[in-house]
């Protein structure tokens, strides 16, 4: 198949629903596009952070003289050259800019070096002086609620969660749903383990602060929200939000991990305290410290059904271990809460759902966000209790799904659409591969090119799993995004919106709104900024397609009446709204107004993988799945997203975990952080289902999150096919399934 | 030190460190940072280039070695009728999401298909084994992989 430049230019100028190749593809696969990396300005000098080699100790002193002395140096920072406000947080301000009187994780910033040469920079660094005492690291997190409180001031306490007196207790959500104490005929338990995955977006932290010369800042970076950037940055700098403006540098990956701060404050301090551009570029050791993680979890659970297999009770206790400061992590309790008992109709529940603070790396926002942990276990849950009752697991799953109507433990009806039992079917009846004869090539078999077998004791084994999350932000959150179109008399528009472009496609989405509510091709995007346009809200939460589009369809259907009235330029913002959510009561986890969350998105994925069962190694032989997009803006893209957020949760299930000993970090590398290479992926046959979400810009739904929810469930219940064990921890260690 | 190299078919001079990569080198001295800094251990692909034709992760080649040598990047593969085809096939095959791998794909592709022209699939997946991409789940780069083979 070949495409002539005619073709390809129609591509590029897609509108909604056009399988339309992106609009910056070229410029990426040429190297022209700039990410936050490659930036430079003239006079630019490059800054370093240093940070903590201990997960919890005292600072006794701190001696920056003999950096400040070194060649090449013009700047050495500490916690009191904070200008402003010291700490900062997405949202509670419990993390201090530079630590001042204790450091409470491994790689905590302490302080900043700005010089001439990264390497001048590096050595600096190194001759930062900084004596600690060590404190007794508070790193189980079963024991975290007993031990000495990290943060004394409980920072996340008294904003409408349920009390809770516990030391280091982040938020304790409980949901009680008709009535928990109803016995089953059945009953199967499990306690599941989930270890800590890393984003590991490939384009490390890194970003550029340039000083205006009239005491603002402009700062280039990478980020997923532009305006809450600016909104913890201004406060620290101690200047009002327009003296800040957030730019968005090009993004290498994000998946939640750049929710959060990174060099943003720590690049603005150098380059306002030395009056010079400063570039700060994290290796990748420090990106592991330099961002947010997803949570470490463990989960009891206990579900009641009939002997038809009916569910009637879930009973689950899930304990999140948030790491040293809070970050996201009262919405990923939450998160983990609402949808702990999977896309299924249960009448009773109790759902208790807990995270503390530790001294273990900080965890936040990654895709799936609090899902993929409960969904885990959930799944494993329904394979267990079909094995008990000897019914197909695909059977038992169609049996309880959720449907239009049904109502989840948060008492919140199910709105709109969302065909639970059509993704199973459609999955289910995707046809599997047949086993390969043996012999066959190494790369073939598990353990792949290192020949490990010729196929003695390789077992094969076909998994089910379903999984579903909220699309949009949820409890009340007062969500928006902004547009803004400049319609010329010539028709051609330009359109101004703080979307973040972080890989997942949508500056695509809004130049096809834009071309298609404008009806011309004559559409460009200005770059991303904070002064320009209002916010458009967060790259995440499986939101940023539909929030974008309503604003963006808002806009141009704006600017088109408006040019009824004006023959010059027409210049309007429009802000889009979902429909208003409601916090949960914090006593029983019950929604208090019409509805918690915004929508939903459901997919069921089908696994066959083999195991040799000698080694324990694994391959992943194929996956099939079938999604609930509502409407696919750009098909290409959709697949796109699909088969990557089955790669990150393949990765979940079988290598990836940053291990830790006493808080710190034993991994933080790409030769000892394991993800998905070309030889772990198998092929991923797609189903679209397109049933339009009412109510939502064009009907579509985010697509991001789903495919990593399900997927690590249904590659673990692929292994517990092929092995029959229980398998009820990840990622999966060959250890776990050696020596059947 | 003083080093001479040929980059993208043109002479080049580079004052470089005894300790630094013909990655830093690229990027910082010269003017081309097509080639990205992800692992800085060869482990993840994104730094491929072609020194004397073979393909190398340019952040473990020191900048000395280079002396003397014809380094080609992500920035001289484009002609001056256009993409190259492995450029265009990452394009039209949808395999480009945030794009940092690219670069480093995209040289390791064409080096792929000079030495073998139709690669299987199976070979497709070892020789791009050691290209990280976290995005894409690599589906659509072994489409950009089969549909620049077939051109």
């Amino acid at each position: 198949m070949s495409t002539t430049a005619e073709q390809q230019a129609l591509l590029q100028r897609g509108r909604v629903g056009d399988r339309a190749t992106r609009h910056d593809a070229t410029p990426k696969v040429t190297g022209e596009f700039a990410y936050s990396s490659d930036l430079s300005a003239a006079g630019m000098l490059w800054g370093v952070t240093v940070r903590s080699p201990h997960a919890h100790a005292r600072i006794v002193t701190l001696d920056v003289a003999e950096a400040l002395a070194m060649a090449g140096v013009h700047a050495v920072l500490t916690h009191a050259d904070v200008p402003g406000q010291k700490t900062y947080g997405l949202e509670f301000a419990d993390q201090p800019v530079l630590a001042a009187d204790v450091v409470r994780y491994y790689g905590e910033p302490v302080a900043l070096v700005a010089a001439e040469e990264p390497e001048q920079a590096r050595r600096a660094a190194a001759a930062v002086r900084v004596e600690y005492e060590l404190l007794e690291p508070v790193v189980d997190m079963e024991r975290a609620t007993e031990q000495q409180p990290l943060h004394p001031d409980r920072p996340t306490m008294a904003h409408g969660y349920r009390e809770d007196d516990r030391p280091n207790v982040v938020r304790h959500i409980v949901i009680r749903h008709g009535d928990p104490e109803t016995e089953g005929e059945v009953a199967v338990s499990g306690v599941y383990d989930i270890g800590t995955q890393d984003q590991a977006f490939l384009g490390p932290e890194s970003g550029l602060a340039v000083p205006d010369g009239e005491g603002g800042v402009d700062v280039y970076v990478a980020t997923q929200w532009l305006h809450v950037d600016r909104d913890q940055v201004a406060p620290c700098l101690g200047l009002s939000p327009e003296m800040v403006r957030i730019h968005l540098a090009g993004v290498g990956g994000a998946f939640g991990g750049r929710e959060d701060l990174s060099m943003q404050i720590h690049g603005a301090m150098l380059a306002l305290h030395t009056k010079r551009p400063v570039k700060i570029v994290y290796n990748r050791e420090e990106s592991f410290f330099g961002h947010v993680h997803r949570h470490p979890a463990r989960i009891w659970c206990e579900h009641r059904a009939t002997r038809a297999g009916q569910l009637v009770n879930v009973r689950m206790r899930i304990l999140l271990d948030g790491g040293a400061y809070a970050s996201s992590s009262t919405a990923v309790t939450s998160n983990a809460a609402c949808f702990a008992l999977g896309p299924y109709k249960v009448a009773n529940a109790l759902i208790e759902s807990t995270c503390v603070y530790t001294n273990n790396p900080p965890c936040g926002a990654m895709r799936g966000f609090g899902a993929v942990q409960t969904c885990f276990a959930t799944e494993a849950q329904m394979d267990k209790l079909a094995a008990e009752l000897g019914i197909d697991p695909v059977e038992l799953r169609l049996l309880n799904a959720l449907a239009p109507g049904d109502l989840l433990p948060t008492g919140q009806p199910i709105e709109g659409v969302l065909p639970v039992a059509e993704v199973i079917r459609r999955a289910a009846e995707l046809p599997v591969p047949e086993p390969e004869p043996l012999p066959r090539e190494a790369i073939r078999l598990p353990g792949g090119a290192g020949n490990t077998t010729r196929g003695e004791g390789v077992q094969r084994g076909v998994g089910f799993a379903v999984g579903f999350k909220n699309i949009c932000y949820s409890e009340g959150f007062d969500d928006f995004t902004a547009a803004r179109v400049l319609l010329r008399p010539d028709g051609s528009a330009e359109i101004h919106c703080a979307a973040a472009e972080v890989g997942q496609g949508v500056t695509d989405v809004i130049l096809q709104v834009a071309r298609t509510e404008l009806d011309t091709d004559a559409v460009s995007l200005a770059g991303p900024g904070t002064a320009s346009v209002d916010s458009a809200g967060s790259a995440s939460a499986s939101r940023m397609t539909w929030m974008a589009a309503g604003a963006v369809r808002d806009a141009c259907r704006a600017a088109l009446e408006e040019r009824q009235r004006t023959k010059g330029d027409v210049d309007v913002e429009r802000i889009y709204r979902h429909p208003r959510t409601t916090p949960l009561d914090p006593e029983n986890g019950q929604i208090t107004g019409e509805r918690a969350h915004v929508s939903f998105a459901v997919a069921a994925m089908r696994v066959v993988a083999e195991v040799d069962v000698d080694l324990g190694l694994t391959r992943v032989v194929w996956i099939g799945t079938a999604q609930d997009v509502g409407k696919a803006i750009n098909p290409l893209a959709v697949e796109g997203q699909i088969e990557g957020g089955t790669a990150q949760g393949l990765g979940l299930a079988l290598m990836e975990e940053i291990r830790t000993r006493d808080g710190l970090i034993t991994n933080a590398s790409f030769t000892d952080y394991l993800i998905p290479t070309t030889l772990d992926m198998p092929p991923v046959t797609t189903v679209l289902i397109e049933d339009p979400e009412p109510g939502a810009p064009y009907g579509v739904k985010g697509v991001g999150e789903p495919p990593t929810v399900v997927s690590t469930a249904a590659v673990v219940s692929a292994l517990r096919a092929a092995t029959g064990r229980e398998l009820a921890r990840v990622p999966v260690r060959p250890d776990d399934i050696a020596g059947l | 030190m003083k080093i001479n190299l040929t980059v993208n078919g043109e002479p080049q001079e580079a004052d470089v460190w005894a300790g630094e990569s013909l990655l830093t080198t690229l990027r910082d001295s010269l003017g081309l940072p097509g080639s990205k800094n992800a692992c800085e251990q060869g482990e993840c692909g994104s730094c491929s280039v072609l020194l004397d034709g073979d393909l190398v992760c340019a952040c473990l080649v020191l900048a000395a070695q280079a002396d003397g040598h014809d380094v080609r990047t992500v920035e001289g593969l484009r002609g001056e009728d256009g993409l190259h085809r492995v450029q265009q096939a990452f394009v039209d095959a949808g395999a480009v999401q945030c794009g940092f791998c690219t670069p480093g794909l995209v040289v390791a592709t064409a080096a792929l298909l000079e030495r073998v022209p139709n690669p299987s699939d199976d070979v497709i997946r070892e020789e791009l084994s050691g290209n990280l991409c976290r995005c894409t789940g690599y589906a659509k780069i072994f489409d950009a992989v089969r549909l620049a083979a077939a051109q």
